[in-house]
């Protein structure tokens, strides 16, 4: 951009601590074509100016330099395919957090101008992509989930191709005419909404149902997915939109709870009862008559840490389904349930409540011991939780409410398992194929596990989060997966009840159909949904390093037979992660690139050391750390003068070639603030904060090297409320600096 | 197939439902408008210290929405109003939107020179009236939209002080209220819950004994923004408390007061009990309780508070009262030891549940005998959130999103 604009607006106490007629002098100095003072630049009259300057043609960036950019987004929004903007927060960074009329604080503003001032010369227009998109959805999986998800996708106008491995629809629960209550009044078994839901989904004409079928491959991105699908010996390619996942679960295998007496005549798991209450023929497996007295085992593989460390969520309901089925079937069968705790969440306590008033069922909170033949029967032994006793039970028929492990494939261990068998097979030398052996032989449990074969090059299907479920962000936005346009729906997504499931599958169809939409108008998806700028690779210079490939989060990048990246636009969430690990430096946005941050760095005037005015440049986080900043600021705190903010939009886009500019060019210190990495992270692109403390301690290395101290820089991981700590980290942080004395590069 | 209605969805109640069926709607492209009777969205959730499992800030979450609803130009947020008449249309509803005066106009900048003159003070409603603010003022950190907000009924008589000092014009003392009618294709019930009120929970010292809070009085004294600056003590002297005790089903699974179990609660004790050992290592902990309901990878909870030393006892707790020596006394039914025993705490929390709230809606929303609202696909109305079952945030989420799918096909296979 070359005919840039700065408005700066004097209100909110800025105009008043600062040399207005100095910045003045700056900016134009700076290569501002326009300069422009308001006393209140968010009023009519002041967006009116702003507004009529970027209409009238003659500017084409803007810097309104007044308040932090998470204010007055409305009045300050161009359209970004004809006016960039910078925002630069001179109320929240200066007038409300530095001493007025201060030189140091003059001098902080300056620097702030000019920084904003070069970014704004090195941001391009937003062009939006306008491309040929697949309205269908495609749904894996026809059980409850899939079911629901292909019903509500059609609802909302959009083809479905609904993909189902074996030969049938209705998934687990397709054999049982009764279910956990999901409506009012709670209390007693609920026709199974399968039978109306398969009926409707092979009525519509707007579905296409492949039974026995399977997923051969995956190429493309969102709104242009190429899907070959192989279905009774015949294979044949959809176009496909958005994708859901609804593979479902399948039940924790018993053969490995032989302590509780699996394989013994006549103790089945909660699966098998159901097959036998499906065909309406209750006998007893080792032949004979019905059973009459009944013991149900709870958490039969889960909340285990020698099986499944998680409740799966929906074996105590059904267990009272069962309980209640069987008291229907047959009133004199005696049953007894043996649990930990009872979970019957939310409104299915009344069902509870129903379940032990109608059956007389006895529940028992204790452990159990042993299950073992005992004459023609079996006993159960089990420690009573509240008396403290031990508790016998003579049974002929013991159910293992066994667990639910999903039936999902993780997309990245399948990825390593392959590589490491190519690593075997080229044989390049003896350590490394013995590497290559153990860690084959560590995965080799994921081979032949996949579902989505997505043609990606970071692996066939989504990365896995704890215990084997697709990674999202659970709790904020439960259907994001790692893999933009593929939304994980049902007990495939986490531990999971059919009603639940069925609600998932129409959450699930909402956000394909909603990534569909985006596709459609260019726009990126969460978290940064409506950002239209993709990324440009200037591939000339590339080294094929591959950083960028490994590193994208969201498995955006493939790569041709040489390593050279092949960027899926449509599958950018456009958090810059690339663009931090690419050491070529080649990745920009329309708003955000390597060499717009490096300018800004340069345009730091960094005073000798005799002045005693050390720098600091601080590189912030724009989801958490710099909202958190502007809290700091509306709460009145005040920080040291010489730090130099620049917000980024992850730490994982910091690029190590920031940190050497910076180094080289004098600053004394560098401090980076992020989310929270780990299990628990808070990251919005999953990995980057994790990265940039990787990438950073490679850093702290070459300093060490250079002979510069290795404390100069510091990451730091800060929660959003956390607003209070900023001060003294910085404060700080300058301290530190001030004791190691200036960096010895200054003036070089 | 009839085409899409072209009207807007009309979404009610602007917590973590509403503004997630809101802006899943409008992202795939449909408009929405957006109804909140408090002066600024985020309800519940924004007055929760820490999510679980993760015990991270839901601010962070919310800063995403909130930056979804300000650059969605599909999405339009009216805050301060309520729904006050609704009639039926062929395909959709004619509503009428009472929205209460904005004495605080859009052209606030937040310069903050309205609270400092302001003489009147009143209960802070996000701090649940816990201590007093200006009655001009941000309502939250967070508020969205960006500005403040007056009590006028606080002012007292004749004083403009605030008007006076605003640079910006901002300040409006005679804004009067007004209606504004609209046209919506389906509407989401998103209005939420409130707490039982432990006022009702006399036996267990609720609104009788000081240091007998409830849970959501707890996530305030946890949160930095809260009104001990995120610092927990007991409410009667300040003092960091030596003894917790966590009183589970508070109200709930209890036919005398709400009969169906509350979802959250054993899932937020558990979380609290984490907070307390963060702030006071030695502090002794105990959560009484019927069953530890921590479903799906919730469990982990389960452990990590284990771990962290804090106590679960089944245990039914039959009567609260005061101690000796200003602690509390609880009378508990101990079911493992199979006793009565006695036990003294500094501060009780209980764990009281959720009540649906919002039903006073000027359209027939059906409900179910503990009064959560039902959905009607024929009237296109359809719940989202704790509104239509107790449940946690994230599956709140789950479920407003899938609402916001029913809407979307609301009407186009009738």
């Amino acid at each position: 951009m070359d005919r840039i604009g700065v408005f700066l607006c004097t209100g909110c106490d800025i105009g008043a601590g600062l040399k207005v007629e100095d910045l003045e002098k700056l900016a134009k100095s700076s290569g501002a074509a326009q300069f422009a003072v308001h006393p209140c630049l968010c009023s009519p009259e002041g967006v009116d100016a702003v507004r009529s300057a970027a209409g009238g043609g003659a500017l084409d960036a803007l810097v309104i330099a007044a308040c932090s950019a998470r204010h007055k987004q409305l009045e300050f929004r161009l359209d970004p395919t004809k006016t960039a903007v910078e925002r630069l927060g001179l109320r929240e960074q200066v007038a409300w957090t530095h001493t007025p009329g201060d030189e140091d604080t003059q001098m902080l503003a300056e620097d702030m101008l000019r920084m904003s001032i070069v970014r704004a010369s090195k941001m391009q227009l937003t062009v939006r992509l306008a491309e040929q998109i697949e309205r269908a959805v495609l749904v894996v999986g026809g059980g409850i989930a899939g079911l629901q998800a292909s019903q509500a996708s059609a609802g909302m106008g959009h083809p479905v191709v609904l993909v189902e491995k074996s030969s049938r629809l209705g998934g687990h629960l397709a054999g049982l005419s009764e279910v956990v209550p999901e409506a009012p009044p709670y209390d007693r078994l609920h026709p199974s909404p399968i039978p109306g839901l398969v009926k409707a989904v092979e009525g519509d004409p707007g579905i296409k149902v492949l039974l026995s079928a399977g997923i051969r491959q995956i190429s493309g991105q969102p709104g242009q997915f190429a899907v070959e699908i192989e279905s009774g010996g015949g294979r044949e390619t959809f176009r496909i939109g958005a994708i859901v996942l609804a593979t479902g679960s399948r039940p924790y295998d018993a053969s490995r709870l032989v302590g509780l007496g699996y394989g013994l005549p006549n103790v089945v798991t909660a699966a098998q009862l159901d097959e036998q209450l499906s065909r309406g023929e209750l006998r007893l497996p080792s032949g004979g008559g019905a059973p009459r007295r009944v013991v149900f085992l709870q958490c039969a593989g889960s909340r285990d840490d020698s099986h499944l460390k998680y409740c799966s969520g929906d074996c105590c309901t059904a267990t009272l389904r069962q309980v209640l089925a069987l008291h229907n079937k047959m009133p004199g069968v005696e049953c007894a349930v043996i649990y930990k705790d009872l979970r019957a969440p939310g409104q299915l306590e009344h069902f509870y409540l129903a379940v032990q008033e109608k059956t007389h069922a006895a529940f028992l909170r204790g452990v159990v011991e042993g299950v073992s033949r005992s004459g023609e029967g079996l006993k159960v032994v089990a420690m009573d939780g509240l008396l403290g006793e031990r508790v016998e039970f003579d049974a002929d028929l013991v159910v293992l409410a066994t667990g639910m492990v999903p039936n999902a494939a993780d997309g990245e261990a399948i990825r390593a398992l392959r590589d490491a068998k190519g690593r075997i097979e080229r044989n390049e030398s003896d350590t490394q194929r013995k590497l290559a052996e153990e860690l084959a032989a560590s995965l080799a449990h994921h081979e032949g596990t996949e579902i989505l074969n997505l043609a990606y090059r970071k692996g066939p299907d989504l990365p896995a989060l704890s215990y084997g479920f697709p990674d999202s962000h659970f709790i904020c936005f439960p259907y994001e997966t790692r893999r933009t346009g593929i939304y994980a729906a049902g007990s495939v997504r986490a531990p999971m009840d059919a009603a639940q499931a069925a609600e998932d599958g129409w959450g699930a169809a909402m956000k394909a159909v909603q990534c569909i939409s985006a596709a459609g108008r260019g726009e990126a998806v969460h978290p940064r949904s409506g950002d239209a700028g993709i990324a440009d690779f200037f591939l000339q210079r590339c080294t094929q390093c591959k950083r960028c490939t490994e590193e994208c989060p969201f498995g955006s990048l493939d790569e041709d037979a040489k390593g050279t990246p092949l960027y899926n636009k449509l599958r950018c969430r456009r958090c810059g992660i690339c663009l931090g690990a690419c050491p070529e430096r080649i990745v920009s946005f329309p708003d955000y690139s390597v060499e717009a941050i490096t300018g800004m760095i340069k345009a730091i005037e960094v005073p000798d050391e005799t002045e005693e005015k050390p720098r600091i440049l601080a590189l912030l986080c724009e989801n958490d750390a710099m909202p958190a900043l502007d809290d700091a600021a509306l709460k009145g705190a005040k920080w040291n003068a010489w730090m130099r903010v620049i917000p980024v939009r992850c730490l994982g886009s910091v690029n190590l070639a920031w940190v050497s500019e910076s180094v080289s060019r004098g600053i004394d210190g560098i401090i980076l603030i992020g989310c929270k990495r780990g299990d628990d992270y808070q990251c919005h692109y999953i990995e980057g904060s994790q990265l940039a403390h990787k990438r950073l301690e490679n850093i702290q290395e070459t300093l060490t090297r250079l002979s510069l101290e290795s404390e100069r820089i510091r990451v730091i991981e800060l929660e959003r409320d956390e607003c209070a700590r900023i001060p003294a980290l910085f404060d700080e942080f300058a301290q530190v600096l001030a004791d190691l004395g200036p960096n010895p590069l200054k003036g070089f | 197939m009839n085409e899409p209605s072209p009207r807007p969805i009309l979404v009610i109640g602007a917590g973590i439902a509403g503004i997630t069926a809101a802006l899943e709607a409008a992202e795939a492209g449909r408009e929405a408008v957006l109804i909140e009777s408090e002066r600024a969205v985020g309800g519940r959730v924004l007055r929760i210290h820490n999510y679980f499992p993760k015990l991270c800030p839901p601010s962070c979450g919310m800063e995403i929405n909130i930056r979804r609803l300000e650059r969605n130009p599909r999405v339009r947020v009216i805050t301060g109003a309520r729904v006050a008449g609704a009639g039926r249309l062929p395909d959709g509803w004619s509503v009428t939107v009472s929205i209460s005066p904005a004495h605080v106009k859009d052209t606030c900048t937040l310069c903050g020179e309205c609270s400092k003159v302001c003489p009147a003070k009143v209960p802070d409603q996000f701090n649940l009236g816990k201590c007093m603010v200006p009655a001009v003022r941000l309502p939250n950190p967070d508020a969205f939209p960006r500005r403040y907000v007056l009590d006028r009924s606080a002012c007292p008589q004749g004083c403009k002080a605030c008007a006076d000092a605003c640079k910006y014009g901002a300040i409006d003392l005679n804004a009067t209220g007004r209606e504004e009618t609209l046209e919506a294709g389906a509407v989401v019930v998103a209005t939420g819950w409130a707490p039982y009120s432990i006022e009702k929970l006399k036996e267990l010292g609720g609104g009788v004994l000081p240091d007998v809070i409830s849970n959501v009085q707890m996530e305030r004294y946890a949160a930095p923004g809260g009104p001990t600056g995120g610092k927990i003590v007991r409410p009667s002297d300040g003092k960091a408390p030596r003894r917790v005790a966590f009183i589970q089903c508070a109200g709930s699974r209890d036919v005398n007061h709400l009969p169906y179990c509350s979802a959250v609660c054993c899932l937020a004790s558990t979380k609290q009990a984490l907070y307390v050992r963060e702030q006071i290592p030695d502090a002794e902990i105990t959560v009484y309780y019927i069953d530890r309901r921590t479903p799906g990878r919730n469990e982990a909870m389960l452990g990590r508070a284990e771990a962290a030393g804090v106590k679960f006892v089944k245990g039914k707790v039959g009567k609260v009262r005061a101690g000796p020596d200003g602690g509390v006394l609880l009378r508990i039914e101990d079911q493992e030891a199979g006793q009565l025993v006695d036990a003294e705490a500094d501060l009780v929390v209980l764990a009281t549940g959720m009540a649906p709230a919002g039903g006073d809606l000027p359209m027939p929303v059906p409900r179910d005998g503990d009064g959560f609202a039902l959905d009607d696909g024929k009237a296109r109305i359809f719940a989202a959130g704790v509104a239509r079952r107790p449940e946690d945030v994230a599956a709140s989420v789950r479920d407003a999103t899938g609402a916001a799918a029913k809407a979307l096909c609301a009407g186009r296979n009738s």
